[in-house]
């Protein structure tokens, strides 16, 4: 058996390992891995998220025993020092030796670290690794302490530059990026795109500084400043450096393998090196004289380097390597892709530029207007998909093209449909998936829907910038084989919930009947349709479930919870979870005196079960004399909002959480929704109320709450996003009723928060440009009809026992006063529960 | 004791009425919606329906897990058939001939139904 060696468990180093053990030949090697970090390899590209969330595993190309399960030897934490070529053997910085037959180098890059004096002072970093942001969290909190107003740059306005920008602000710090070329991303934008970035970055915060040349580092210990002229100080407590990459490729020097004259190993177009065992690739591989930085040709050298190890000789890298990228840099869509400068002797510019919304546009044609050469995207990225393709297919475009960047005008033909692509055409770059394959899954009945799609190709698992196209690519593809995408709520309807919301509102709809009637198939509706009616009536006009209450879902027609044996069981609300000894009492006496089994629920209120139909008016009207109301534990609506002790008693409480949570929860209390909300307040850091696993969430920081969204337990637990930091109640109370409206509005039905954050097209970010920055322009009418709903607001018990005409239904039967006879109880631990299903 | 239950309802057909019981006044029963009717020891479930201007009469019973819960299911129709939702995990039930229209449970058995003076009155065999 032969020995394949990798050395580097970077992106591209991973990805080697992942092409080649989808071979079948692999099986006839063995392949050992050595990583000089402490842990797997793990996705450098979206290395600020490690600050949203400091979860590394999160991060993981592939889980640790991934490698195991492969058959594959992964070495972490031993770098390899020596090559020995003669021997064909590796040395590691521990004094172990291994043999290959083949090698592969994928050592990668360092950050580039400019001589300047006074660099190695304390509270200087480079951003390369997890390691590295872990050193600057840690220093940034250190000195946060000392000056909350802490000031932090960041050496370098390219790519990463910006990206370390955007963590240094995360971490509180005040950010300025400085850079030395006169505008931002000096080698992907030209410099009206790179003007209105800068614009667009600076209106959220970035402070940032061109043309200047640092001169040294200030500071007697630890930095202090950075001085550019005589009298040019910027003072800041801590030093980022993204000033480029230097590939790490000593062990080629080492090892008397040919070199770049500026570094890199130089390989041929079959990823070899000068010695024909030993392969390189991703960033130390100097191909056709350039180092390339980027993901996608790093993972293509890893599939020509297996291919080649493998015995497929013909599987060769190309001449041009497509440099386009699309990235989302703090929130803003920076694309550019083929050529994006290019001499006017070469082609024509098309150029749209809009300064006060941050957009800029330019596209390269040739001179006879047939063919795109290239271009730049800033502030709005969704053509880039199609555009790149074009470009790469060297397909045709519009006479005037123009209207390849122009704004769609509405009821305007759009170019570009995605089935018009040619087979071949390359959709995920980062994966190389074509549009063939993509379709060709679908056409097989390998998939049948877009996650299908992803598993099976794993286009988009990459940078993720493909993900539009080949979700257009499946609808398509579903829609031509005479598979309806469509989601509809049911048979009744050819609308999906969102089409539903407008339409009753638009039209002002009342009854089940008026919806069905003017907007339905013809049909009576449905157990599925029915609920999704009544809980939109209750959403727009604030309907209460006794309104229509035969439309209502089983639980909302009776306002309690049915049980196993067709029982309920009731839970008056517990704003926050706070309750007197007087009112516990009453619980107590009343779950006595109907005899009902009681429990503390999983939201932790009170619940009561075992009663019948008849029994629950008579139990509401007791616990209504006693000051309480409906928990709508039974509704599609908000259920509790959980609260820890907080400062009124916590000695490490921050804030009031259960005041606050007392608050949120009696201000949403009987808003229907598309599903259950929950809501956490937290009065500290440790989270007792758990409200990070909540729909919305809130911690006590210091100088406010942080806000969390979109979290839930249940089958498929997801931990709530941090949306908002150090706000206060008032901000809290805005976010969420803009959030919550939205919510009602978009989601499908029996969609969670969670599962619709997860779905919504441009995530967070999107989320925050709506609820925050209002791009929509709705904020005012969110937040009218939150403030419509919550005013609203009535009890349902109370409103059901005082109507003679809903108290009708709570009889089991409509000709008798008896109760159901079927029920039979088996004792349990001094309470009783159902008799078991057979 | 289960089986003794389910057996007690049996589909009667209009031809075999023998005994037509005035059960209670129309108002009674919601709009597109059903309410339980007790006749000896059976409980019926008995639905208004009012998009059709039809009544339908079936077992109260869900033959899934032996509950009486089946008058507060919700109505409507399922490709065309008029059927009941069962409250408790939405197996559906044809109106007109008691089939299981979602799965493979037991059919449940239906009843005649008739409207006079106001009053609904409910077909039984015996």
């Amino acid at each position: 058996m032969k020995t394949i060696i990798v050395v580097g468990n970077g992106m591209v180093g991973y990805k080697f390992c992942e092409k080649i053990t989808a071979k079948e030949e692999s099986k006839n090697f063995k392949i050992i891995v050595f990583g000089e970090e402490p842990r797997p390899a793990y996705d450098r590209v979206h290395l600020s998220e490690f600050f949203e969330n400091q979860d590394a595993k999160a991060l993981e190309m592939a889980p640790a025993d991934w490698y195991s399960e492969n058959n594959i030897d992964l070495i972490v934490g031993e770098r390899v020092s020596d090559i020995n070529r003669t021997d064909k053997k590796i040395i590691t910085a521990k004094d172990r030796e291994f043999s290959y037959d083949y090698l592969v180098l994928a050592t990668g890059s360092s950050a580039f670290v400019p001589p300047i004096k006074g660099v190695e002072k304390e509270g200087v970093f480079v951003y390369r690794t997890i390691e590295d942001l872990e050193g600057m969290l840690a220093y940034a909190a250190k000195i946060k302490e000392k000056n909350p107003n802490a000031k932090a740059a960041v050496l370098g306005g390219g790519l990463l530059g910006l990206e370390a920008g955007k963590a240094v602000m995360d971490m509180g710090l005040e950010p300025h990026i400085v850079e030395f070329a006169p505008k931002l991303m000096p080698r992907q934008l030209d410099s009206r795109s790179s003007q209105v970035l800068q614009l667009k970055l600076e209106s959220i915060g970035l402070n940032i500084h061109l043309s200047k040349a640092t001169n040294q580092i200030l500071g007697d210990k630890a930095i202090t400043g950075m001085e550019f002229g005589e009298d040019d100080v910027l003072d800041v407590e801590m030093l980022v450096v993204s000033a480029g990459i230097r590939p790490r490729d000593e062990l080629g020097k080492y090892s008397g393998l040919e070199m770049g004259n500026r570094g890199g190993i130089v390989v041929d177009n079959k990823m070899q090196t000068s010695d024909p065992n030993i392969y390189a690739i991703g960033e130390i591989a100097l191909y056709n004289q350039m180092i390339y930085g980027l993901v996608a040709p790093g993972y293509d050298m890893a599939g020509v380097a297996v291919d080649q190890i493998l015995g497929y000789t013909e599987t060769l890298m190309p001449d041009e390597i497509d440099m386009s990228t699309k990235l989302k840099l703090i929130g803003v869509d920076v694309a550019s892709f083929g050529e994006p400068f290019m001499p006017a002797s070469k082609g024509h510019s098309i150029i749209f530029e809009n300064k006060t919304q941050h957009l800029y546009k330019r596209i390269n044609v040739s001179l006879d207007g047939k063919k795109l050469l290239g271009g730049i995207l800033v502030g709005d990225a969704t053509d880039y998909s199609m555009l790149h393709q074009i470009f790469l297919n060297g397909m045709a475009i519009p006479e005037d093209p123009a209207q390849l960047i122009l704004p769609a005008i509405e009821g305007g033909a759009s170019f570009g449909d995605v089935m018009d692509l040619p087979d071949e055409a390359q959709i995920c770059s980062c994966e190389n998936v074509t549009k063939g394959q993509i379709c060709g899954t679908i056409e097989s009945g390998e998939s049948n829907d877009l996650a299908d799609v992803v598993s099976c190709t794993k286009a988009g698992t990459g940078c993720g910038g493909c993900k539009p196209m080949v979700k257009d690519l499946t609808e398509a593809t579903l829609k031509s084989l005479g598979i309806e995408v469509k989601d509809s709520i049911c048979e009744h309807f050819d609308f999906n919930r969102q089409d539903l919301y407008k339409i009753i509102q638009v039209k002002e709809y009342k009854t089940f009947n008026d919806v069905l009637d003017n907007h339905g198939n013809g049909g009576h509706g449905c157990e599925l349709c029915k609920p999704v009616v009544a809980s939109l009536m209750a959403s727009i006009n604030a309907d209460t479930a006794n309104k229509e209450y035969a439309i209502q879902d089983s639980n909302d027609r009776y306002l309690a919870n049915i049980q196993r044996n067709g029982t309920y069981s009731v839970v008056p609300r517990v704003p926050g979870g706070e309750i007197t000894p007087d009112k516990l009492i009453a619980l107590g006496e009343i779950a006595k005196k109907y005899d009902l089994y009681t429990k503390v629920t999983g939201g932790v209120r009170i619940d009561l079960f075992g009663a019948t139909l008849n029994q629950l008016p008579l139990i509401w009207k007791e616990l209504i004399a006693h000051g309480f109301e409906s928990g709508h534990a039974y509704g599609k609506s908000l259920r509790t909002v959980k609260t820890c002790v907080g400062s009124t008693w916590c000695r490490y409480g921050m804030a009031e959480s259960v005041s606050f949570g007392i608050e949120l929860e009696n201000r949403y209390r009987g808003i229907r929704a598309p599903h259950k909300i929950k809501g956490g307040v937290s009065g500290c850091i440790r989270e007792c109320a758990e409200a990070r696993g909540k729909d919305f969430g809130l911690i006590a920081v210091e100088g406010g709450w942080n806000l969390y969204l979109g979290g839930n337990g249940g089958a498929t637990p997801r931990h709530a996003e941090l949306f908002a930091e150090q706000i206060d109640n008032e901000t809290v109370i805005k976010y969420i009723d803009r959030y919550l409206m939205l919510y009602m509005r978009t989601a499908k039905p029996l969609q969670r928060t969670a599962a619709w954050q997860e779905r919504l097209e441009g995530g967070l970010d999107y989320l925050k440009e709506v609820i925050i920055e209002d791009k929509l322009g709705i904020a005012e009418d969110l937040d009218h009809e939150m403030q419509t709903l919550v005013n609203k607001f009535e009890c349902e018990w109370t409103q059901a026992i005082n109507n003679p005409e809903t108290m009708k239904r709570f009889n089991h039967f409509v000709n008798s006063e008896e109760d159901d006879d079927n029920l039979v109880f088996v004792p349990l631990r001094e309470q009783k529960m159902p008799e078991k299903w057979v | 004791m289960i089986n003794i239950v389910s057996d007690k309802y049996k589909t009667v057909k209009p031809e075999d009425v023998k005994v037509w019981f005035k059960a209670a006044s129309t108002d009674l029963f919601p709009i597109d919606g059903g309410a339980c009717v007790k006749y000896k020891d059976l409980q019926i479930a008995v639905f208004n329906f009012t998009r059709l201007n039809k009544w339908y009469a079936c077992q109260n019973l869900s033959p899934e897990k032996q509950e009486m819960v089946l008058s507060r299911g919700m109505i409507g129709d399922h490709k065309g058939i008029p059927m009941v939702a069962c409250p408790l995990h939405k197996k559906t039930f044809s109106l007109e001939n008691g089939e299981n229209l979602n799965g493979d449970l037991d059919a449940i058995a239906t009843y005649p139904v008739k409207v006079e003076n106001g009053f609904v009155c409910i077909g039984f065999s015996e």
